[in-house]
């Protein structure tokens, strides 16, 4: 967008019809100004580069974590990526590996068989024949090999304990569904308020605004309250029924797109005999596809990382829940946990938003600066 | 369909009528919603602060007059709660207004190299599922082996916090498990800068203002709209939380009452004691208080918002 046009400026191509600008471009005070420019960029971008690592660095602190078994994670001081005493297994027994110097100058990782005080019998694991080494020395002076030893089955473990293909089958249906409840409900309120004038108009979207800023908590209770009384907490319905009946910030932004289509096009459609419904479907969807799509993403990503609502109208029944509540609850029994398994759940719960931002990331950004900047 | 005119009122044409009609079926949707959904619930609220109403009544309903507004004078739970809640709002709401405006300042500067992959990566823990989030910025903030602690040790601080175990550092610590969610404000941030017309820039040059004089005399009146939106709905949110400490110890308040915000102490009656009566009469109060900051945001408004259209 525009930002491509800020770019281009500031690169600034040299001007050639000008010849004054030409001058003081060839001057050595510009070379100067374009060597503290260099210099300012490149502080900048360093600044901006450590800042971003330090934001993001609880990724990586996550996927170290979810790598390891609970006595790497417990180690303090610890290395960053899983590591354990090499062991070999020798007659049945484990042994502990070290590395093993030789005067001929080599190191070789052998496994420590019998003990001694002056002189130790090792064993080498990479020799099939397995015949007994003798070394002199100390033993206590060789230091342990440490063998990379990742915990990749901590993923396949969550994935069974917290039952992820059920979570993840609950929480794609309920975000689908809502997602096409949203846009449907959304698309028309919107189409009303940008097309249509009728008596209390501005008054009603003023109403629509002001529900964006209204507090959750003074509405929940009657609802939970209602919803108990109909039998409906324990099913999915509290969570699917209302997308079907817009919410401001969706209509907000699909009405502030729809106003900047000309009404040209829909009187055209007019004239050609269509009616309200058909110039909603045949002209003004086919154009809206943008912030449609940017609702969709809004509303995947908003349901899928909902945990107050699910929480409080599923949680009597653990076969409904969705992933942030069944990884709440599964980080909630923690005493005896695995932090590594909690860490694995937690990847896993956001791989498909942050998926689903880094394609649409376009039009997600376009309607944060919709709803945010035009009120 | 019979026709209808009323008196004192140009009667409308049968085209006008017509698009009326179709406005009002289009919108019909969001009518039903909101009074579904928002405005009879928001009633019923009300009207159950004057009742004895529970989620499982064991005495007779019964209208109680003021008495659960009596019980919430007296109750220092609940001023306690507030209390917290505002102390963090002190700490946090400054935070989430001007980090994601420092952050934008930032991004939007000619002098960064790539921004376009910056945006992107500063905006991605936005999407992050907030459970996820606590539970990773927990592991961050470990007292032992926690990468911040790990840091500060680095850089010679000793003894750094026990973060999420302190009546005091308890704050930041929520602080820094809410600063992923920068993203959002960031970018709302970012469109608004690229909404000044340069010249504007170019005059304040001329008229020999610095990077300092351009940000106080240009920048900042030009987005005070933005900052105005960010902070209303940085208080909406910020009286309303409780999630994080939800999560973090299932709500039971630890570190020594230090996490019982006022909207946690709210669900607790509500959920863990079923009383819906006095759970509705907090939640108006905190509906109230709301209300009042809002407003009186929106009333100073006048004085600091420049609003380019109007006049």
């Amino acid at each position: 967008m525009d930002r491509a046009e800020t770019d281009v400026s500031s690169a600034a191509p040299p001007v050639r019809r000008l010849g004054l600008r030409t001058r003081l471009r060839s001057g050595p005070g510009v070379r100067r100004r374009s060597a503290r420019n260099a210099t300012q960029s490149f502080t900048i971008t360093f600044i901006t580069v450590i800042i971003v690592a330090a934001f993001l660095s609880p990724l990586l602190r996550s996927f170290t974590m979810s790598i390891k078994n609970p006595d790497q994670n417990a180690q303090v001081d610890g290395p960053l990526l899983p590591y354990t005493a090499a062991s070999y297994t020798y007659n049945g027994r484990e042994f502990d590996v070290y590395q093993v110097p030789f005067p001929d100058g080599t190191t070789r990782e052998l496994a420590l068989i019998r003990k001694g005080r002056s002189s130790s019998e090792f064993v080498d694991p990479k020799d099939a024949s397995q015949t007994l080494i003798t070394w002199q020395g100390q033993w206590r002076s060789l230091t342990p090999a440490y063998a990379f030893d990742p915990q990749w089955h901590n993923y396949a473990d969550v994935w069974e304990q917290i039952n992820y293909p059920r979570l993840l089958f609950n929480t794609l249906a309920i975000a689908l569904i809502g997602t096409l409840g949203t846009i449907v409900s959304c698309t028309l309120v919107a189409y009303g308020f940008a097309r249509f004038r009728f008596p209390g108009r501005n008054l009603l979207f003023v109403l629509v605004i002001a529900t964006i800023f209204l507090p959750s908590t003074v509405v929940i209770i009657p609802e939970y309250f209602v919803f108990s009384k109909i039998g409906w907490v324990g099913t999915w319905l509290p969570l699917l029924v209302p997308a079907f009946f817009a919410n401001a910030y969706d209509v907000f932004l699909l009405r502030q797109y729809l106003l900047t289509i000309p009404r040209e096009m829909d009187e055209a459609a007019a004239i050609d005999g269509a009616g309200p419904v058909r110039t909603l479907v045949s002209v003004l969807i086919p154009q809206a596809w943008p912030v449609i799509i940017a609702v969709s993403v809004f509303h995947l990503v908003y349901s899928w990382n909902d945990f107050f609502t699910p929480l409080i109208y599923l949680s009597t029944n653990p076969d409904l829940v969705t992933l942030p509540v069944g990884l709440a609850s599964f980080s909630g029994a923690r005493i005896a946990a695995n932090p590594g398994l909690i860490q694995a759940g937690t990847l896993m719960t956001m791989v498909i938003p942050i998926v689903l931002f880094l394609i649409f990331q376009r039009f997600f950004t376009r309607g944060i600066v919709i709803t945010g900047v035009e009120k | 369909m019979t026709v209808i005119t009323l008196p004192r009122r140009r009667p409308r044409s049968r085209l006008a009528r017509t698009e009326a009609k179709w406005g009002l079926i289009f919108i019909a949707p969001w009518i039903v919603g909101f009074l579904a959904f928002t405005l009879l619930p928001m009633t019923a609220t009300f009207i159950f602060t004057f009742t004895n109403i529970a989620l499982d009544q064991k005495v007779p309903l019964s209208f109680v007059g003021l008495s659960n507004y009596q019980t919430l004078v007296s109750d220092s739970d609940a001023w306690g709660s507030l209390g917290v809640t505002l102390r963090f709002a002190i700490l946090a709401l400054p935070i989430n207004v001007l980090l994601p405006f420092g952050l934008a300042l930032l991004l939007n500067s000619r002098h960064l190299k790539g921004s376009g992959l910056f945006r992107v990566l500063f905006f991605m823990p936005y999407v992050v599922p907030f459970v996820a989030g606590v539970l990773i910025w927990e592991t961050m903030l470990n007292p032992a082996d926690g990468w911040i602690n790990e840091f500060l040790r680095v850089i010679g601080i000793a003894h750094p916090p026990d973060w999420l175990r302190d009546t005091t550092w308890v704050y930041p610590g929520l602080v820094f498990i809410g600063v992923w969610g920068i993203g959002g404000g960031t970018i709302v941030y970012l469109a608004g800068l690229k909404g000044i017309p340069t010249e504007y820039y170019d005059a304040a040059r001329i008229d020999g203002a610095g990077y300092a004089g351009q940000l106080r005399h240009v920048t900042l009146p030009l987005l005070s709209p933005v900052i105005f939106y960010t902070l209303v709905l940085g208080v909406v949110e910020v009286l309303q939380y409780f999630l994080v400490p939800l999560v973090l110890n299932q709500g039971t308040g630890e570190p020594g009452g230090s996490t019982l915000f006022l909207n946690l102490y709210i669900y607790k009656n509500f959920f863990t004691y079923q009383n819906i009566a006095y759970g509705s009469t907090m939640a108006w109060f905190l509906f109230v208080i709301t209300l009042a900051i809002t407003l009186a945001l929106f009333g100073t408004a006048r004085r600091w918002v420049y609003y380019a259209g109007e006049r």
